[in-house]
């Protein structure tokens, strides 16, 4: 059963590439260059892929946080904040795992000892996010809803020579890449692993053991932070090369369902996002098709992303099986 | 001895009412002063003069009648988003959807209110009903998501929050856009306005207390309301009663649906000067989410969230006159919301703080 579901998530999985690899073979043919294709898709996956595969491993330790999307909001704000102050786009986003890092803290922390409803924190987190980074923007450089910080601070993509031509990517998506491979292996060949799958499937184990189930929740809630904040500061410093309030526009809930997708396994999480990243570039690629663009107002190409991960959760995930103590704060008998 | 302990027992048993009612409003002040303290934290961390802030802000919203008309005004979509949020809880479930409901009601008020023309009376029911129909077919989806494929309705009503705005963009940029003027709809004719009370306050409000009362009824004294209470309180127990958690849900986001979409009609057909939406969509966004705050802190009971979206209209209303005396961007009150979200969170907000008080007394 168990193994049959991977099997079925596996083979969706494969689906989805093959239809992406289908539709990118039809535009090329209309003229848009698949390599052109994957760079617009690779940048939108990469803070879905940070995201998630840090609330992957945060799940699998029994803690969940919805409050991504405002862990992205802040993160973003902070980390162009200080990438002007250190003067480098890099150490921004380094900036911005760290905040998002104290972020995921403190949620780890309400959840596990206080006891939170999860739920709820993470909506708060999200409404406050909205607020805040009005407020921040004003604050900090008294200019409303937008902030423009200058082009050196962007991290530049490096030039990749692959068989299909020459891709430019930024590090920062190697590294996510690369951080979910890792990932995968932490869970499932690690000691480490071991404990964070045992705290969220059964807490009393890893208590009898004499490991703090809580201090396992919290730091994986640490690392799922500190993803989500580099993604967060990704979007301003190595994408788009701008802030605005709502930079992440809901980016954080489809990570959320990549996190679903993928059953929380970071490979799949990675390979979930890749779908929902060439969704979104894939939606602008069409928009600037001659012929099309005329036609279709941008609104439809907008909200192609959002109606793409509805109907892939709604078709694809068929089965899920989640950790049993997932959501709910460990309380000793 | 016998009539005196079996009054005290009848005196307890509303002392406990009392007891567990005079905590809920407790906790939810303790909240709403943490926010208000994190605000304060924040506003001093930039060199803002917190208090004084504060004073103008709610002198701005309850120190005159005219603040107060205003405040109530900005309470009134509050009121009904809160109630999505609330009657969800009830059914224990999280919908996060108010906001892209609502934006379709908006849409549907200006549809009915703004583009058609139809005898006065007629024309006033028959935009608001339209905006209340609009708000809850778009919840509908995400019932059925839910219940045939599982899909958390956190995610899903977020997804279709985004495209319900980007739906409503292209509407009103190619569909509803009042000629000669690229900024806003279509403002709805005078047929299908609400009457102004005073300020910006019209007879809506009436309408959305009364939808709240008729959602206490609903929810207290029905059959359907009990059955819907139960699903969220204990699932399992309402499954063994035989109750159809299936059907509770559809009910929950369909009710909710209608609160979003009269939401939307509000900003349309009961709030002056626009009477229509701004091509920015400025004058809805983000009262679906301040909702969710508001029935947090009204404990998710229609009374509760009357007087908390009064209280929180108040912050909305009184933030401007913050942002202009004193500078705060006014976008400050939305983070004080948040914090008092994650505050109630956590249960036994109470408990906490009387560990506090005791572990302080104890050194």
């Amino acid at each position: 059963m168990r193994l049959g579901s991977l099997a079925q998530r596996l083979i969706w999985t494969a689906v989805g590439l093959g239809l992406l690899a289908l539709v990118s073979y039809e535009l090329s043919q209309a003229g848009i260059r698949p390599i052109k294709l994957l760079e617009t898709a690779l940048l939108p996956m990469t803070p879905l892929v940070l995201a998630a595969v840090g609330e992957c491993v945060n799940e699998r330790a029994g803690v969940i946080n919805i409050g991504i999307e405002g862990i992205f909001l802040i993160t973003a704000v902070l980390g162009v904040f200080w990438a002007e102050v250190l003067g480098s786009g890099l150490l921004g986003i380094l900036m911005g795992g760290i905040f998002g890092a104290i972020i995921g803290g403190i949620l780890g922390v309400i959840s596990t000892y206080g006891r939170a409803d999860q739920i709820i924190a993470g909506i708060g987190l999200n409404v406050m996010s909205l607020g805040l980074v009005q407020y921040l923007l004003m604050a900090i450089w008294a200019f409303p809803g937008i902030h423009v910080f200058p082009r050196e601070l962007v991290l530049p993509r490096i030039a990749l020579q692959t068989p299909i031509g020459v891709l430019r990517i930024s590090p920062m998506t190697i590294a996510a890449i690369i951080i979910a491979l890792l990932t995968a292996l932490l869970l499932y060949k690690t000691l480490i692993g071991l404990r964070i799958r045992a705290a969220g499937d059964k807490p009393e184990a890893v208590d009898v053991a004499g490991i703090s189930v809580n201090r396992v929740r919290i730091s994986a809630s640490i690392f799922a932070g500190f993803l989500a904040g580099l993604g967060g500061a990704f979007m301003p410093l190595a994408w788009f090369g701008g802030l605005v309030k709502e930079i992440s526009a809901g980016r954080g809930f489809i990570a959320l369902a990549a996190v679903v997708f993928a059953g929380l396994n970071p490979i799949l999480a990675l390979a979930a996002s890749f779908i929902f990243g060439f969704a979104e570039g894939l939606a602008f690629a069409i928009a600037v098709t001659p012929g099309v663009k005329e036609v279709m107002p941008f609104h439809f190409v907008q909200m192609t992303p959002y109606l793409v991960t509805i109907i892939t959760l709604a078709i694809f995930v068929t089965s899920r099986r989640f950790p049993r103590a997932l959501g709910k704060p460990y309380i000793r008998e | 001895m016998d009539s005196s302990s079996r009054k005290l027992g009848r005196l307890g048993v509303s002392s406990n009412v009392i007891r567990k009612f005079g905590k809920a409003v407790a906790e939810s002040l303790f909240a709403v002063l943490i926010g208000l303290l994190g605000g304060a934290l924040l506003m001093l961390a930039y060199g803002y003069d917190a208090l004084r802030a504060y004073r103008v802000l709610f002198l701005g919203s309850f120190g005159d009648l005219n603040g107060f008309l205003e405040t109530l005004a900005f309470a009134t979509p509050l009121i009904l988003t809160a109630l999505t949020f609330g009657i969800g809880v009830r059914a224990g479930l999280f919908n996060i959807g108010a906001e892209g409901q609502m934006y379709l009601g908006a849409i549907g008020a200006v549809m009915v209110g703004g583009a058609l023309s139809l005898p006065p009376g007629i024309h006033l029911v028959a935009a608001t009903l339209f905006a209340m129909l609009l708000g809850a077919l778009w919840s509908i989806p995400v019932a059925l998501l839910k219940i045939f494929r599982g899909v958390h309705e956190v995610v899903s009503t977020i997804m279709l929050n985004w495209v319900s705005f980007w739906l409503a963009m292209y509407l009103i940029t190619y569909h509803l856009a009042e000629a000669g003027r690229a900024e806003r709809a279509v403002p709805a004719q005078e047929t299908a306005r609400y009457m102004v009370i005073g300020a910006s306050l019209t007879t809506v409000f009436i309408v959305v207390i009364g939808f709240a009362l008729l959602m206490y009824f609903l929810l207290w004294r029905t059959t359907v309301g009990y059955e819907l209470r139960l699903v969220g309180y204990n699932p399992d127990t309402a499954r063994y009663a035989g109750i159809s958690i299936m059907k509770a849900t559809v009910i929950s986001f369909i009710i909710g649906g209608l609160a979003a979409g009269l939401a939307g009609a509000t900003q349309v057909l009961g709030r002056p000067p626009s009477w229509t939406i701004y091509a920015t969509m400025g004058n809805l966004v983000n009262l679906g989410f301040e909702g969710i705050g508001v029935s947090l802190i009204g404990r998710n009971h229609p009374i509760g969230i009357v007087l908390a979206a009064i209280f929180y209209g108040g912050f909305l209303h009184g933030g401007r006159f913050m942002e202009f005396e004193v500078g705060v961007a006014s976008e400050l009150v939305r983070a004080i919301n948040g914090i008092i979200i994650i505050a109630l969170a956590l249960p036994e907000l109470i408990n906490i703080l009387k560990r506090v008080k005791r572990g302080r007394r104890s050194t």
